[in-house]
């Protein structure tokens, strides 16, 4: 592989991610750590936005902290997808060569930024949750759970540039909003050839959940085989319902048919991070606890005081669930 | 239709222990495994064989122990099978991985490739969509269900986030598929015959062309600095004790109220 010259490679790249012209939070989040990184760096911390009539959000990543955006407004680029992204930020990173440039760990942003990497040439690291820089050698230590969160590790990326990866969301804080941010708005030429993709978006079909979107949610509220029967999840959409949160399951009560797969926690079912993750009748199994076990505070409640729900829970009740649950409920209403 | 699929052997976490003093995983006693999202995609690869006709090749990259696995696929159903095992392989990261398999996939001939969402133990999800880039082709990841499927055209659902994305395809395409996507069979008793007497080929680097300066350890572009197991709050739990589930309640009540959860 040919060498590289790191040194020609300069600035700190977050690829933000929005869809039918929202952004998604990741990208703010990722920017408040980018400016750390940046700064640290003495470099410049950057955006980079790709849409179709999106030039008002541009303004929005330079208050949250980056201090040029590189916008590509384009009618080819309304919808994600995945070999026009990789081509045009490939195209960007080969034009101004970013040292790290991250995304978010997002159904898009694992989709696309692969084939960024293999375009570059360069390293890409997965769903990382910590972030250091070392100043000596400009190396960016990618801290990233694997195992389903039962291994950490420390990736570097010693010889290639970009450093690139993707990060999960909810993990880093975004900055304060910050009105009068100023910031460079830059549109760099690039060809965004459509007729050139192979794969196309048809439509979009929203999930109408009717509850809130577990990966998006403060409190978590989850249910388990313990539970017993179907009838009894009602108690649980009663306690996340006080509590303002969104509901869970294990897969032992997804697979008995219990609740659709969507609430599905662990493993094979979604990886969450709540502030509060409240366990009930939940064993703990370590398919289980991969997909949230990095929860800030996690509750169990659990009739067997040796189940391994409790190896990482914070705070328990050792009882039946069927009276824990809507005792606290009531409790909670009562204020 | 030349259709492949890739898997991968991963541990097995069925049969993963915790260690009850420090918390930790006891990898020693797991064993091995087929990854999980693997069986879906093998499905998925054997139901566009019985619609469209044609073949179905699994291939792994890995040690020669991998051979369990492919023979799992051929107790499956699936017509051939490849081992990518090479000392110089070892160590691959994603990139070179995806490297390697795209140069055996092109030896092989493809219409359709299929991959797991992720690997269990890694946990990435890159390897497929980093191949179809060394392809050359599109890629469409997470697919939760094939809608219309035909010798030039593909129309799949994708999970996102926010609910699905309806895509087009031309073929040959890569995609990655989710465990919505289907009920994977079991092994047939015809299938673990045939899998006992089948002799799986081994290729190395060579094989495949591949060039070894883009394989292996050294030549990956990432590289674990180091690992450890995370702290956990084992042992630390703070049970609610009381003599009745009111005084328990109560004080999860006092508690959750102390750490600013309810207003
Ligand atoms: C490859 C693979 C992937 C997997 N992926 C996932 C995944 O993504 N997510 C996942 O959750 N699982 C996953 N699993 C399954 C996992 O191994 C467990 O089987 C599952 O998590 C168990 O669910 P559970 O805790 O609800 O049920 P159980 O293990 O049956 O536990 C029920 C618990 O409820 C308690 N209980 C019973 N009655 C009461 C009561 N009245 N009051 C209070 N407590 C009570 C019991 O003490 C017990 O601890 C996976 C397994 C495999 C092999
Ligand atoms: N060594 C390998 N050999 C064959 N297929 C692999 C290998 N590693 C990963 N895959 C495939 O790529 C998918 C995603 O794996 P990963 O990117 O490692 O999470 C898996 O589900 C497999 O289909």
């Amino acid at each position: 592989m040919a060498e590289i010259n790191k040194l020609d490679y300069k600035g700190v790249w977050i690829v933000a991610e929005q869809r039918r012209g929202i952004l998604h939070k990741v990208s703010f989040e990722l920017l408040g750590k980018g400016r750390e990184i940046a700064d640290a760096l003495k470099c410049e911390l950057a955006a980079v936005l790709l849409g179709y009539n999106i030039e008002n959000l541009a303004m929005e990543l330079i208050k949250y902290g980056a201090d040029k955006v590189y916008l590509i407004d384009h009618p080819d680029l309304k919808d994600f997808n995945d070999e026009i992204y990789s081509s045009a930020i490939a195209d960007l990173a080969n034009m101004y060569k970013p040292e790290i440039m991250w995304t978010g760990a997002t159904a898009i942003g694992r989709a696309f930024f692969p084939r960024v990497a293999i375009k570059l040439n360069a390293g890409l690291t997965a769903d990382c949750t910590g972030f250091e820089i070392d100043l000596n050698e400009r190396n960016l230590f990618q801290i990233r759970p694997a195992f389903g969160g039962n291994l950490m590790a420390k990736i570097i990326t010693p010889e290639r540039r970009p450093q690139m990866s993707t990060a999960r969301y909810k993990v880093f804080k975004a900055l304060q909003k910050d009105e009068s941010r100023k910031g460079e708005i830059i549109k760099p030429q690039i060809m965004i050839d459509s007729s050139k993709a192979r794969a196309k978006m048809l439509e979009f079909i929203e999930e109408v959940e009717t509850t809130v979107n577990i990966t998006e949610a403060d409190i978590i509220v989850s249910g388990g085989r313990g539970l017993g029967c179907p009838e009894n999840f009602k108690m649980i959409r009663e306690l996340a319902e006080v509590l303002g949160g969104a509901v869970g399951a294990s897969r032992a009560a997804v697979d008995s048919g219990w609740i659709p797969y969507s609430h599905q926690v662990g493993q094979t079912g979604k990886t969450v991070s709540p502030k509060v993750y409240i366990a009930c009748g939940i064993s703990g199994a370590i398919q289980h606890l991969a997909g949230m076990q990095s929860s800030d505070i996690i509750i169990a409640i659990n009739k067997d005081k040796e189940a391994p729900i409790f190896s990482v829970a914070s705070f328990g009740i050792v009882g039946d669930v069927c009276e824990i649950v809507p005792a606290l409920t009531e409790r909670i209403k009562k204020g | 239709m030349n259709i492949v699929v890739c898997v991968k052997q991963v541990p097995d976490t069925t049969n993963i222990k915790v260690d009850p003093e420090t918390g930790t995983l006891k990898r020693e006693t797991a064993g091995t495994t087929i990854n999980p999202f693997d069986l879906y995609a093998i499905e998925e690869a054997l139901r566009t064989k019985e619609k469209l006709g044609g073949k179905v090749t699994a291939i792994t990259m890995g040690p020669p122990m991998a051979k369990e696995i492919l023979k799992m696929a051929i107790g499956m159903g699936v017509d051939d099978a490849i081992l990518l095992s090479d000392k110089k392989l070892a160590g691959s990261d994603t990139w070179a991985t995806a490297y390697a398999l795209s140069m055996a996939i092109k030896k092989i001939g493809f219409d359709i490739v299929f991959f797991g969402k992720q690997a269990i133990d890694g946990d990435t999800a890159q390897v497929g969509p980093s191949t179809s880039e060394f392809l050359d082709v599109p890629s469409i990841t997470w697919v939760k269900k094939i809608r219309e499927i035909n010798e030039k055209e593909v129309i799949v659902e994708r999970m996102m986030e926010d609910g699905v994305d309806v895509v087009k395809s031309t073929i040959p395409v890569v995609l990655t598929v989710v465990k919505e996507i289907n009920e994977p069979r079991l092994e047939s008793l015809k299938g673990k015959m045939r899998a006992k007497k089948y002799e799986i080929p081994i290729w190395g680097i060579n094989d495949i062309q591949a060039d070894e300066n883009k394989v292996g350890l050294k030549n990956s572009p990432t590289r674990v600095a180091k690992s450890w197991t995370p702290e956990r709050h084992f042992g630390k739990v703070e049970i609610m004790d009381g003599a009745d589930t009111n005084e328990k309640v109560e004080k999860l009540y006092m508690k959750i109220k102390q750490l600013g959860i309810i207003k």
